[in-house]
């Protein structure tokens, strides 16, 4: 079977996309995530749920974010045109916020009244905690203690909205630890509680829902960009932890066989040092958190902390629809450093006025690589998923800057 | 034949009259050579099967207790080969005890499920429970066990519904691992009449054993919970028997206090609980 003849066909009906995504969870979890599918599925082709999703991205979020050219980027690398799809400039300031709305939405048509989701940079916490505000959920959010260290704006932003912080301790108390309590906790609270998992990954349904919620972001671009240059791009480029703000780029392109997906992963000090959250370029496939995946990990199949200066790219897999389009060559993947991503955070900073987060940082970092190979009159889109302000802290400590 | 070894067990613990006492000890923790005590110590003082834990550095189904099982044994760099390793050894001189793996699925599946299978077979590992391998997903484990007649125990619980429970019945064998509660490890005990109903119902669809574990710590609980299942699994308080005597650096009376912990059990589910 030729695994591209449709790419629109994934998941199929186990959940896979190829050999990739799947089903692994403790039996406990089984009839729940059964039933989230069959819900999913109603609410999809519910024309209600649609309109309520649309006024709220239209009236809540600020939907749809504009498709910025980024003029003095594109003249600094002399390549390509450079756009920019402005995620950042939705409520609570990135990508994230598309989906929680979707998903509490979803748990709320499943009687639901307890939310319960994972963040690592705290982007997705606060995005969870602040629509769950907004309809009046109960939210807990799991955060590794290391990373409610690093995000201390996130994390006071969370408290005032009303949500409980859970500081988890386990492992490295990084992004990867907070998902194995956030699925503890699941596993405790199943009658009353829906996990809202902020990534493209975890058992199916996740990669899908999050994906096609995540998918307003490609949806745009790609309407936006043929209105503005009468054609497709060249590429679309985005920064990839686990996931959902390439997929979301990428899904409505990727039957455009003549536009190049680029998802850039995070290699921190370098492949080479063993300290980086690049999965797909420095893992291989395995089990965790619910999919079959790329991960970082052993010989013996133990899971390897993930680093990265970006507390939202810290995770040592990736959903595994983005496993597939890498083995099926569909998209390519790159990496970045930690410091490569903080000379593009203060170069787009200085030069288009406008502070990125360090996840989209990664994306722009490599930029010119793509922009240089391509023809001047070349389209380049990326995903700007998320503002800076959250990281300028950490971001001074790397500069040696006393604040 | 590994898969009678399972159910000639459960044959002579239903011919005492009684519920059969499952262990579980983690391999590696804190030690290989203690682990290997304490099977011989757990076996010697009444455990009818025993559950090999192999650590995994993302347990996601236990609780405080078993993960820091699994991180101690991991510290000691405890692999998979290690831990097949130390059932084979055991195997060397006890034909009879049932001895179930259990785990989490990237390990194995790293070294390759065919690999895993012979492996396991030729260390006298009966079966094995991986925690994220619901029936949806152990297929491809299934078929590289049934060559060897390796048990897929498979796991029900008290959000397993009638129509699931065919689900989970179907391709299971040896026995059915029951969760009390809907939760981690190691968490709060279950009322056995609040889930008698479910066990009853597991034991009619799936025509198997089914073992009762999460939340039992000691005699007394085991021995309520024997009322109602064919066996209990005791698998937290066991492991802090290995963090207490970590803590109190004398790692050596890990085996020992064990064997007084399964000598509690067994006594209690004989009927008749010490004073």
């Amino acid at each position: 079977m030729d695994l591209r003849n449709s790419w629109d066909q994934w998941p199929d009906e186990h959940g896979r996309f190829g050999d990739f995504g799947g089903r692994y969870v403790a039996e406990t979890l089984m009839p729940l995530i059964l039933d989230l599918e069959k819900e999913y599925r109603a609410a999809k082709a519910d024309p209600a749920f649609s309109a309520q999703m649309d006024d709220l991205w239209a009236h809540y979020v600020g939907r749809p974010s504009p498709l910025y050219f980024a003029e003095r980027l594109t003249e600094h690398f002399g390549g390509a045109k450079i756009y920019l799809k402005r995620d950042e400039l939705n409520h609570t300031g990135a990508h994230k916020i598309n989906n929680c709305l979707g998903q509490v939405l979803l748990a709320m048509r499943m009687g639901k009244t307890r939310i319960i989701a994972e963040t690592g940079a705290g982007q997705h916490g606060v995005a969870t905690a602040t629509v769950c505000a907004r309809f009046g959920l109960k939210c807990v959010v799991f955060m590794g203690e290391t990373d409610v260290e690093r995000q201390k704006p996130n994390v006071f932003r969370m408290k005032l909205l009303g949500a409980e912080i859970v500081p988890v301790s386990s492992g490295t108390g990084t992004l990867k630890d907070a998902m194995n309590e956030a699925l503890r906790d699941w596993v405790t609270n199943v009658e009353n509680t829906f996990y809202c998992i902020g990534t493209a990954a975890g058992p199916h349904p996740y990669p899908e829902l999050v994906r096609d919620f995540q998918s307003v972001i490609g949806k745009e671009a790609r309407a936006q960009i043929l209105e503005r240059e009468g054609r497709l791009p060249d590429a679309v480029m985005a920064c990839i932890g686990g996931g959902s703000n390439a997929i979301g780029l990428f899904h409505p392109f990727i039957e455009d066989d003549e536009v190049r997906l680029i998802g850039v992963e995070a290699s921190g000090h370098g492949i080479e040092t063993g300290q980086h959250a690049a999965a797909l370029n420095g893992g291989a496939p395995g089990i965790l958190h619910g999919n079959k995946t790329y991960l970082l990990q052993t010989d013996d199949g133990q899971i390897i902390d993930a680093h990265s200066i970006s507390a939202g790219l810290d995770y040592p897999g990736i959903g595994p629809e983005h496993s597939f389009l890498r083995d099926t060559g569909r998209a390519e993947y790159l990496t970045c450093t930690d410091s490569e991503a903080l000379e593009a955070f203060q170069l787009c900073t200085r030069l288009e006025g406008i502070i990125p987060a360090l996840e989209p940082s990664h994306a722009l970092a490599r930029v010119s690589d793509v922009v240089t190979g391509l023809d001047k009159d070349g389209l380049l889109i990326l995903n700007m998923c998320g503002r800076g302000d959250k990281d300028v802290f950490s971001v001074a400590e790397a500069l040696g800057v006393d604040m | 034949m590994p898969t009678s070894r399972i159910s000639m067990r459960f044959d002579k613990v239903k011919a005492e009259g009684r519920a059969a006492l499952v262990t579980y000890i983690m391999a590696g923790d804190p030690d290989l050579e203690t682990s290997y005590d304490a099977l011989c110590a757990v076996r010697d003082n009444g455990a009818d099967i025993i559950e090999l834990g192999a650590p995994f550095t993302d347990p996601m189904a236990d609780g405080p207790a078993i993960q820091k099982a699994a991180l101690r044994a991991l510290a000691n760099k405890t692999s998979l080969n290690d831990v097949l390793a130390l059932a084979k050894r055991f195997r060397e001189t006890d034909q009879e005890t049932p001895i179930i793996l259990m785990g989490y699925a990237n390990p194995i599946h790293t070294m390759g499920y065919e690999a895993f299978a012979a492996s396991a077979a030729e260390a006298g590992i009966d079966g094995t429970i991986i925690v994220d391998l619901p029936p949806e997903e152990d297929q491809p484990i299934r078929d590289a066990f049934a060559a060897h007649d390796l048990s897929v125990i498979r796991l029900a619980t008290p959000t397993t519904h009638e129509a699931r429970m065919a689900t989970v019945a179907e391709g299971a064998s040896g026995f059915l691992y029951y969760v009390a509660v809907a939760g981690v490890t190691g968490a709060g005990s279950a009322d056995p009449e609040d889930i008698r109903a479910g066990v009853e119902m597991a034991q009619r669809v799936s025509g198997l054993p089914v073992c009762v574990g999460f939340g039992i710590k000691n005699g007394e609980q085991a021995a309520a919970m024997a009322k109602i299942a064919d066996g209990v699994v005791v698998g937290s308080a066991f492991v802090e028997q290995a963090r207490l005597a970590t803590v109190a650096k004398t790692p050596q009376v890990t085996a020992e206090k064990m064997g007084l912990l399964a000598r509690e059990l067994s006594t209690a589910l004989k009927g008749d609980v010490p004073a």
